[in-house]
C-alpha cells in the first residue's frame, strides 16, 4: 500500500503492452483505431455478459452464498465464450474493412495485413482486459490500508499483477492465433483458443491458491506465445536470423 | 484558394474568433459547393488547423474537385486525421480527470447553483427530481435556442463592432478569472502558499499569452494548448455548476439539439450563415460571443448579493459556451477541425463518471465510448459526405456506456477482483 506497490504492480501488469503500443502501434493511426475498437469490443463482450450475471443475480436469492458463487462461476465462463464470441465478430468486421481499405490504398504502403490487424485487435482486447481487472486495484493500492487483514492473502496485489500480464499477453497471442485459424477455415484452432480461454478462466478459480493458478497460466501463455509466433509465419530461421542481424524473409507480427 | 489563404491568415482577429459552433451549416450542400470555401474559412478560422478546435460540423469540404479526386482525399486522410482529433479530446479529458480526482472543489456541490437551471434538485424524492431535471434541461435548451435567434437578429442588423468588443471581453474573462479561480483551488488542494504579486506576474502572463495565441498570432501547440485548457476549464464549471441529474439530462439534450439544428433546414443559424454567405463576410463566429455578452448583462441583478459576482461570471461564461456545442468537424484539405464545444461536452461526461463514486472502469468505459463515437461520426462524414452533427453518437456510446457501466458492470467486476477470478 505504498507508491512501490503501486509502480510495481503497475509496472507489472502494463509494462509490455505499453512497450508493444509504443513501439508498434503508435506510429500508425489506422492501428491506433483498429486497436480502441478491439478494446470497444471487449467492452461490449463485457456489458453483455454483466447484463447476463445481473438478471441471474437479481432472479435469485442474494442469502444464498454457494449459489451466488456458483452465478459468478457461470458469470466467469458465460463471459469468456462471448469474448470470443466477440473476437469472432470482430474478426468479420475486420475482414470487411480490409476490402474496403484495400480499395483505397495509396501507394504508401499503408495498408494493413490481416496478421497485423489480428496482432493489435489482440493486444486492444488485452489492453482493455488488463486495464479493467487491474485499474480499480491499482487506484486502492495507493490508498490506506492493510492487506489481507481479514485472513486473505498479503501477495493480493502482485498476483493481480502478474494474472493481469499473463492475460493481457494471452489476448494478444490468442489474437493472432483466432484470426489466422478463421483465415485458414482451421475450425479446431477456433476451438482451442476457446478451450484454452476456459482453461485460464477455470485455473484463476483456483486463485487463494496461487500455486495452482499462476504458473500453470504462465506456462500456457508461453505456449501459446510460441504458437502465435510459428501461426503468424516466424520459423526457427527468421529467429536465428534476428540474432545474427540479417534480415529475415519471413514476416512474424 | 480562399480557404488555405486565411487558413495561413487565420490568426488575424476575426477569423481566430470564429471559434463557435455553428449547428447549421445548411450551407454546406451540394448545391452550395462554391459558398463552401467562404465557409470553412469563416468558420474555421480558429487556427491549429491539423487538430484541434474548430466548431465543427462533420462535414466534408467540396472545393470544386470532382468526385473521385475528393472521396480519395477524403480516405487517405481519413485515419490520420481522426488521430489528430483523438490526441486533443484524450488530453482535454485527462486533464478535467486529473483535476477531478485530485480537487476536491469541482466535485463539491454548493447550493449555488447556474440561473439556467433553476429547479433545485431534491435528492429525497426520484420523481421530483426527475420532473424537475427535465425541467431544467428545457430552460437551458430554450435558453440556447433564444440566444442563437438574438444572435441572428444583432448579425442582421451589422452591430459588429459591439460584437467583436464583447468576444475579446468574454474570452478575456475566461482566461483571467477562471484559470485564477483554478489556480487557487489547486494552491488550496496542495497546501501551496502563494503570494499575490507572484500568482498575479503568473496570471498575468498566462491571460495575456492567451489571448494573443488565441486572437491573434501564436505557435500552433501553444494555441491547441490554450484551447485544451479553456475546454478543459469550462468542462469543469459546468460539471460543478450543474446539478447532479439534470447534467446527464442536458447532455442527452443537446445532443438532440445538435441532431435536429445540423440536420433541419429551418435554425436561426442556419439563416445567420446564410446571411453571412450573401454578405460574403467572416464575422459569424464571433457573433456567438456577442450574444453570450448581451445575455450576462441582463444578469446583472443576482439574488445573492456575496456571490453575485462569481456567480455572474459563470452565467456569463456558460453561455458562451453552450453555443460552442460544435457539432461538426470539418475535413478540410489541410487537415480536420472540431469545435470546442466537443470538447467541453465529451469532458463533461468523462469528467461526471470520473466524479460519481471511485469507479476507474466507468471513466474508462466512457472514454472509450467516446472515441469511438468520434470514430464512427468521420466514418459516416466520409460515407455520407455531408453535414452531419458530431455530437450525438458519441455522447449517446458515452451515457449508455455510463449507465451500464456503472450500474452491472460494476458490480461483477467488483465481485470477480474480490475472489481474484479473471475473465
Amino acid at each position: 500500500m505504498t507508491l512501490a506497490v503501486f509502480f510495481g504492480c503497475a509496472f507489472i501488469a502494463f509494462g509490455p503492452s505499453f512497450a508493444l503500443f509504443v513501439f508498434t502501434i503508435a506510429k500508425d493511426p489506422l492501428r491506433v483505431i483498429i486497436l480502441i475498437a478491439g478494446a470497444f469490443f471487449w467492452l461490449l463482450s463485457l456489458l453483455l455478459s454483466s447484463l447476463v450475471w445481473f438478471i441471474a443475480i437479481k432472479a435469485s436469492n442474494s442469502q444464498d452464498l454457494t449459489l451466488q458463487r456458483g452465478l459468478l462461476i457461470f458469470g466467469v465462463f458465460f463471459s469468456v465464450l462471448l469474448q470470443e464470441v466477440f473476437r469472432f465478430a470482430y474478426y468479420r468486421l475486420l475482414r470487411k474493412a480490409t476490402e474496403g481499405l484495400a480499395a483505397i490504398s495509396d501507394d504508401d504502403g499503408s495498408a494493413i495485413s490481416v496478421r497485423q490487424m489480428a496482432y493489435v485487435a489482440g493486444l486492444g482486447f488485452g489492453i482493455m482486459s488488463g486495464a479493467f481487472s487491474m485499474i480499480n486495484i491499482l487506484s486502492d493500492s495507493l490508498g490506506p490500508g492493510t492487506v489481507g487483514i481479514f485472513g486473505d492473502s498479503q501477495y493480493y496485489f502482485i498476483t493481480a499483477a502478474l494474472m493481469t500480464l499473463a492475460l493481457t499477453l494471452l489476448h494478444t497471442f490468442w489474437g493472432v492465433v483466432f484470426f489466422e485459424g478463421c483465415e485458414k477455415s482451421r475450425w479446431w484452432v477456433i476451438a482451442a483458443v476457446v478451450s484454452l480461454h476456459l482453461l485460464v478462466a477455470g485455473l484463476s478459480l483456483l486463485n487463494p491458491l496461487y500455486e495452482g493458478s499462476l504458473p500453470p497460466v504462465y506456462v500456457i501463455t508461453l505456449a501459446t506465445g510460441v504458437w502465435a509466433f510459428f501461426s503468424s509465419g516466424g520459423s526457427l530461421h527468421s529467429l536465428s536470423a534476428l540474432c545474427t542481424r540479417r534480415k529475415a524473409e519471413g514476416e512474424s507480427s | 484558394m480562399n480557404t488555405s489563404d486565411s487558413e495561413e491568415d487565420s490568426y488575424n482577429e476575426r477569423s481566430a474568433l470564429v471559434q463557435c459552433e455553428s449547428p447549421t451549416i445548411p450551407s454546406y450542400h451540394q448545391d452550395h459547393d462554391m459558398s463552401l470555401p467562404q465557409e470553412t474559412d469563416t468558420k474555421r478560422g480558429r487556427p491549429v488547423s491539423s487538430g484541434l478546435d474548430e466548431p465543427g460540423l462533420v462535414e466534408r469540404e467540396r472545393a470544386a474537385t470532382p468526385d473521385g479526386e475528393e472521396e480519395e482525399l477524403t480516405l487517405k486522410y481519413g485515419a490520420k486525421h481522426v488521430i489528430m482529433l483523438f490526441i486533443p479530446v484524450t488530453l482535454c479529458m485527462v486533464v478535467v480527470v486529473a483535476t477531478i480526482k485530485s480537487v476536491s472543489f469541482y466535485t463539491e456541490k454548493t447550493s449555488q447553483q447556474l440561473i439556467y437551471t433553476p429547479f433545485k434538485e431534491d435528492p429525497n424524492s426520484v420523481g421530483q427530481r426527475l420532473l424537475y431535471s427535465l425541467l431544467n434541461t428545457i430552460v437551458m435548451i430554450s435558453v440556447i435556442v433564444v440566444m442563437t435567434i438574438i444572435l441572428v437578429v444583432l448579425y442582421k442588423y451589422r452591430c459588429y463592432k459591439f460584437i467583436h468588443g464583447w468576444l475579446i471581453l468574454s474570452s478575456l474573462m475566461l482566461l483571467f478569472w477562471f484559470s485564477f479561480m483554478y489556480l487557487g483551488e489547486v494552491f488550496k488542494t496542495y497546501n501551496v502558499a502563494m503570494d499575490y504579486p507572484t500568482l498575479a506576474m503568473i496570471i498575468w502572463n498566462f491571460g495575456v499569452v492567451g489571448m494573443i495565441c488565441i486572437h491573434w498570432k501564436g505557435p500552433l501547440r501553444l494555441q491547441q494548448a490554450y484551447l485544451i485548457v479553456i475546454s478543459a476549464l469550462m468542462a469543469l464549471i459546468f460539471i460543478k455548476y450543474l446539478p447532479e441529474w439534470s447534467a446527464w439530462v442536458i447532455l442527452a439534450a443537446i445532443s438532440i439539439y445538435d441532431l435536429i439544428a445540423v440536420l433541419c433546414p429551418k435554425g436561426p443559424l442556419r439563416m445567420l450563415v446564410e446571411t453571412a454567405q450573401e454578405r460574403n463576410e467572416p464575422i459569424f463566429p464571433a457573433l456567438i460571443y456577442s450574444s453570450a455578452m448581451v445575455w450576462m448583462v441582463g444578469m446583472a441583478d443576482s439574488n445573492n448579493p456575496d456571490s453575485g459576482e462569481q456567480h455572474l461570471f459563470i452565467l456569463f461564461f456558460f453561455i458562451i459556451y453552450k453555443h460552442f456545442s460544435n457539432i461538426l468537424v470539418l475535413f478540410t484539405k489541410r487537415g480536420v477541425k472540431l469545435g470546442l464545444g466537443d470538447f467541453i461536452f465529451y469532458s463533461v461526461l468523462v469528467g461526471k463518471a470520473a466524479a460519481n463514486g471511485g469507479d476507474w472502469n466507468t471513466t474508462l468505459a466512457c472514454f472509450v465510448a467516446i472515441l469511438i463515437g468520434l470514430c464512427l461520426t468521420l466514418l459516416l462524414l466520409a460515407i455520407f459526405k455531408k453535414a452531419l452533427p458530431a455530437l450525438p453518437i458519441s455522447i449517446t456510446f458515452g451515457l449508455v456506456f455510463y449507465f451500464s457501466t456503472d450500474n452491472l458492470v460494476r458490480p461483477f467486476m467488483d465481485s470477480l477482483a474480490a475472489h481474484q477470478y479473471y475473465i
